[in-house]
């Protein structure tokens, strides 16, 4: 149904309905990778909510309160802190293009990272030890799901990094790598944003009734 | 093809952003344990409520000085994409333990004696 | 260390040779037939030495269009699995009375509602309106392609693979039968101890990946890739439409993830959220799913409407009426879907404050909807309007849908819902909105965009008939359904005590079969219109005098949609740009950037299927071998850097002169 004609002729103004030149759209990987936060803040609101149902139920077994170790979770609180400050200097170094501090900084993250998984799974071995497995009453099933899924997401962090890590070794500091850091580094802070919601509801909250 | 130009979430950020952020998320933290660990209120509804105002406004220095959150990135999306979660996050928090609770009051048999919501109570011998 | 009866527990698990149906004639000969139609298949393909062309062209296209291609045909297969369903269900509740107990047994008849139920939500509706928006939006943005041309193909075989995993329950175990939200205690451990929960669990955690990654895709699309000058503002309806839906798809979707995986601890670890005792709680799952299962129907519905705003203004001549206040009625709903979820449980006992408040937030979002209406009534008004298909099947939407709405406006008083809660008035209820709303618009929209997608028209008789055979047949199966919901029959029941009933539930298997004749019809038509797809060509790209930009490429659309990006003034861009005489370029092609073309995807989403069924079958040693082969399959191709190609000058030059050759020859 367009009505056809000879090719612009050259010298006139810029054509009305088409641009002449490569167009290039915004990259919409830091975008997508927000949306994705956004829906992984949803499935933790889900296992929020689940907990503050289900979080009294103790079915006569032991409650928040005999089983928080509030010193332990400090220290698992301040690892997750540092790490997040540590990457921040990992992206400041990622800014300036020092490669091998970001890469030092990337390294104590992860062993950050790996120092608090540790210390939470030490925690589920002796609840577990103790007869307070997750199969035990609603309140543990909650418990351990809310706090065993972000230490999953933890854990894929951790993953991750190593592969950037290497990624960064063989290709460098290229725009694709930056955009990548960039989206671990959202990863890892809105980790500790939900682990905030943690500490505070179940284990600081647990402790007080 | 660099993402320079697009004002894009994570690039803004300074030493001192990230030391000042460090500092607040700290004190934010350490206040919460010391008032928990310490029984500093008589009532721990108080000391519920304190926390979980300590812990949104950590949120919130997080959001700000880690994820440099502001109403320029990806024009003005990355801000609306949050608002619109904290929407949903709330209305299922509050829309589930409202419903959940009303639902526990009505239906738990052990608790129909002497309940708050006593006019509620005639429904359930209409249920089939 | 490991002794024999040990190693074959981790390998095979709970699998046996009883899990084969060798005793179920019925599934048997299904599996026969179903077998030899898939030998036919791949030994055409094989003879006509097509492998090549279906992996390089299609099963590893990160193209939008092939993709939104095989999501539309994805779900119309399905279609037919689901309405075979259907059909016995229909038959066996129009025999069972009295002494007869029909020829389906409760136990399997179970199977078969919810098999019909997840079926048509999960892999009909969800691809038909996943494929519509994947082929449309960026045409009609003026883009190149979605925001992540990889993550889109793998998404589409993750819903593929949901698919399979269900389709094996038939042949393989058996499926759940719980209905179709797999409600507990019943789909908890002790009550459904077989793999039929988990099949269910499994295919749609695996499908519902891919949604949430095609939702967060079509969003980032939507507001990174629109042409230079399409403000929000001047986007086409239908692309509003897509993305207020994706928005729905990425809030709503984590929540069913999240409740499933609840639900599959309980039942594979022992957990007790929804368990009868030790402190769980099932009504949680309930409230939980509906959160998720509200905002879940707009998402199903909002793509149709977007379809029949673009057909009414395209079969109108006219632009749509009220533009602005279609996008706030949209936005309005989005927002409002979140407010209504415990309207599908008023019954649960939250009681009168709490069913108040949702009683009242359900009858104002259906206000929006009725805004809409008016809209597009108003659009017709004065208006030279042309009968096509498209517009037949948005008139049958306009009335059959009122009236599902307003059977909706009904339920939503607590206590009219008291009496109609899981009875046949219910059922007929959302069957009214799904069909009349999703499913017609899902018919329009694949009557509307066939020929953009394929280059001709699909045939006008065998559509009619479709058409016509469709609306009755709907009539006649779901109206008796809702006299006899008045009448207090409740839902999913096999067998009936009281013969009066038996009329009623005749007619309705009349109507299904109306509905299996307009199906046979709609293939006819697929198949006439590709035996005279000559006659029915069409090469302008413009067979409807179109307004939006998508019918201003070439039907097909070459690999990259524009050879030039176009540039925005106005809504309705196409009929601006033919109003003012546009004139389409012949010279000055630039090379243009393409993705490369991967098998990840398809890998990847094979893998989990793998791992899925082996979950199932509690095969634990190859389930943990696939979850590794998936992690590592993920890591390997995040070490592919080499992902882009290009088109030169001179292959676009050839491509768009091909065009205007065409276009000259036409003329």
């Amino acid at each position: 149904m367009s009505s056809e004609s000879a090719s612009p002729a050259d010298g006139a103004e810029a054509p009305r309905y088409y641009s002449l030149h490569e167009h290039h759209p915004e990259n919409g990987t830091l975008l997508g990778f927000w949306l994705y936060l956004m829906s992984d803040c949803l499935v933790f609101a889900c296992l929020f909510a689940v907990y503050a149902v289900l979080g009294r139920n103790y079915a006569g077994g032991p409650t928040g309160r005999e089983l928080f170790d509030l010193p332990v979770v400090a220290v698992n609180t301040s690892l997750l802190l540092l790490s997040s400050i540590t990457y921040g200097f990992v992206m400041l170094h990622v800014q300036a293009k020092r490669l091998v501090p970001a890469l030092v900084w990337l390294g104590i993250t992860g062993l950050l990272g790996a120092s608090f998984i540790y210390l939470e799974m030490r925690e589920f071995a002796h609840f577990i030890g103790n007869g307070a497995g997750p199969q035990r009453s609603a309140f543990l099933s909650a418990f351990f799901t809310l706090v065993g899924t972000h230490g999953l997401h933890v854990t894929f962090g951790i993953i991750w990094l190593v592969t950037l890590m290497v990624q960064l070794v063989t290709h460098g500091l290229t725009p694709a790598n930056e955009r990548r850091l960039m989206c671990l580094s959202m990863f890892w802070h809105f980790l500790d944003v939900v682990w905030i919601g943690v500490f505070t509801v179940v284990y600081l909250m647990g402790v007080l009734t | 093809m660099s993402s320079e130009h697009s004002g894009s979430l994570g690039h803004s950020g300074t030493l001192r952003e990230y030391v000042t952020g460090f500092a607040l998320a700290v004190t934010l933290t350490a206040i919460p344990f010391w008032l928990v660990m310490a029984h500093t209120f008589g009532r721990s509804s108080t000391t519920a409520a304190v926390i979980l105002v300590l812990a949104s406004v950590q949120i919130v220095v997080h959001m700000v000085y880690f994820l440099h959150m502001n109403t320029r990135s990806e024009g003005g999306w990355t801000l609306l994409a949050l608002l619109f979660t904290v929407m949903l996050v709330v209305i299922a928090l509050s829309g589930s333990i409202w419903v959940m609770s009303h639902l526990n009051d009505n239906m738990m048999p052990a608790a129909m004696h002497g309940m708050g919501t006593m006019h509620d109570m005639h429904d359930m011998h209409d249920m089939p | 260390m490991l002794n024999h009866t040990s190693l074959t527990t981790l390998l095979l698990g709970r699998l046996t040779w009883d899990a084969l149906p060798l005793h179920e004639p019925i599934i048997l000969y299904t599996f026969v037939g179903v077998a030899a139609g898939g030998i036919a298949i791949f030994g055409a393909i094989t003879y006509h030495r097509l492998w090549g062309i279906l992996w390089r062209d299609w099963i590893t296209s990160i193209d939008h269009k092939r993709i939104g291609i095989m999501y539309i045909i994805l779900g119309l297969i399905m279609l037919l699995r689901g309405f075979s369903d259907a059909l016995m269900m229909r038959a066996q509740q129009a025999v069972a009375f009295g002494d007869s107990a029909g020829f389906l047994p409760p136990h399997h008849y179970d199977q078969v509602f919810t098999a019909h139920g997840v079926i048509m939500i999960f892999f009909v509706a969800m691809p038909l309106v996943t494929g519509l928006m994947n082929f449309v939006v960026p045409l009609q943005i003026g883009a190149r392609d979605v925001a992540f041309p990889f993550l889109n193909n793998f998404s589409f075989w993750m819903t593929a693979c949901g698919a399979v995993l269900v389709m094996m329950s038939l042949f393989v175990g058996e499926f759940a039968r719980t209905g179709w939200l797999a409600l507990p205690p019943l789909s908890g451990i002790k009550f459904s101890p077989d793999v039929g929960v988990d099949y269910y669990i499994w295919s749609l955690q695996i499908a519902g990946v891919g949604t949430l990654l095609s939702g967060i895709n079509l969003i980032a699309t939507i507001v990174k890739m629109r042409a230079p000058g399409m403000t929000l503002m001047k986007m086409p309806i239908f692309t509003w439409t897509a993305l207020c839906t994706n928005v729905l798809i990425v809030a709503a979707f984590p929540v069913l993830t999240a409740v499933l995986a609840l639900l599959s601890l309980d039942r594979y670890v022992g957990t007790n959220f929804f368990t009868n005792e030790l402190g769980g709680n099932a009504m949680m799952y309930v409230n939980l799913i509906w959160i998720w299962g509200h905002p879940e129907v707009y998402i199903l519905i909002l793509p149709a409407f977007g379809v029949f705003s673009e057909i009414v203004s395209t079969f109108c001549g006219k632009r749509l009426f009220g533009y602005a206040s279609m996008v706030y009625a949209t936005v309005v709903i989005t927002i409002l879907s979140y407010l209504v979820w415990l309207h599908h449980f008023f019954t649960m006992g939250s009681g009168a404050s709490v069913n108040s408040f949702f009683g009242i937030t359900t009858m104002i979002i259906s206000i929006p909807t009725g805004a809409k209406i008016f809209n597009w009534l108003f659009t017709m008004y004065r208006g030279r309007i042309r009968f096509e298909l498209p517009m037949l099947w948005t008139m049958g939407f306009m009335f059959t849908f009122t009236i599902g709405g307003m059977t909706g406006v009904l339920l939503a008083v607590p206590p009219a819902d008291f009496a109609l809660h899981n009875s046949l008035f219910l059922v007929a209820h959302f069957h009214n909105v799904i069909i009349g709303g999703v499913l017609f618009g899902m018919l329009a929209g694949i009557n509307y965009w066939f020929p953009k997608a394929f280059g001709f028209k699909l045939d006008a008789f065998w559509g009619k008939c479709s058409f016509w055979l469709w609306l009755s047949g709907f009539w006649f199966a779901f109206m008796p359904l809702y006299v006899l919901g008045l009448m207090g029959v409740t839902r999913r029941l096999s067998h009936f005590d009281d013969p009066s009933l038996q009329i009623w539930f005749e007619i309705a298997a009349f109507g299904a079969a109306l509905i299996f004749l307009g199906i046979l019809c709609f293939i006819i038509q697929l198949v006439v219109s590709f035996l005279h797809r000559e006659e029915l060509r069409d090469v302008t790209g413009d067979p409807w005098d179109g307004r939006t930009l998508e019918w201003s490429t070439a039907s097909p659309p070459p690999v990259y949609n524009f050879a030039f990006t176009p540039i925005v003034h106005d809504n309705d861009t196409w009929a601006d740009m033919k109003k003012n005489h546009y004139a389409r370029p012949q010279a000055g092609f630039i090379p243009i950037h393409l993705p490369k073309n991967t098998a990840a995807g398809f890998v990847i989403a094979t893998l989990s299927a793998i791992c899925g069924f082996a979950v199932i079958w509690h095969m634990w040693l190859p389930a943990a071998a696939a979850f590794a082969a998936m992690l590592v399959a993920v890591i390997v191709h995040t070490f592919n850097y080499d992902r882009d190609t290009h088109l030169s000058a001179d292959e676009v030059r050839k491509i768009e002169g091909s065009r205007t050759a065409l276009l000259a020859g036409h003329v």
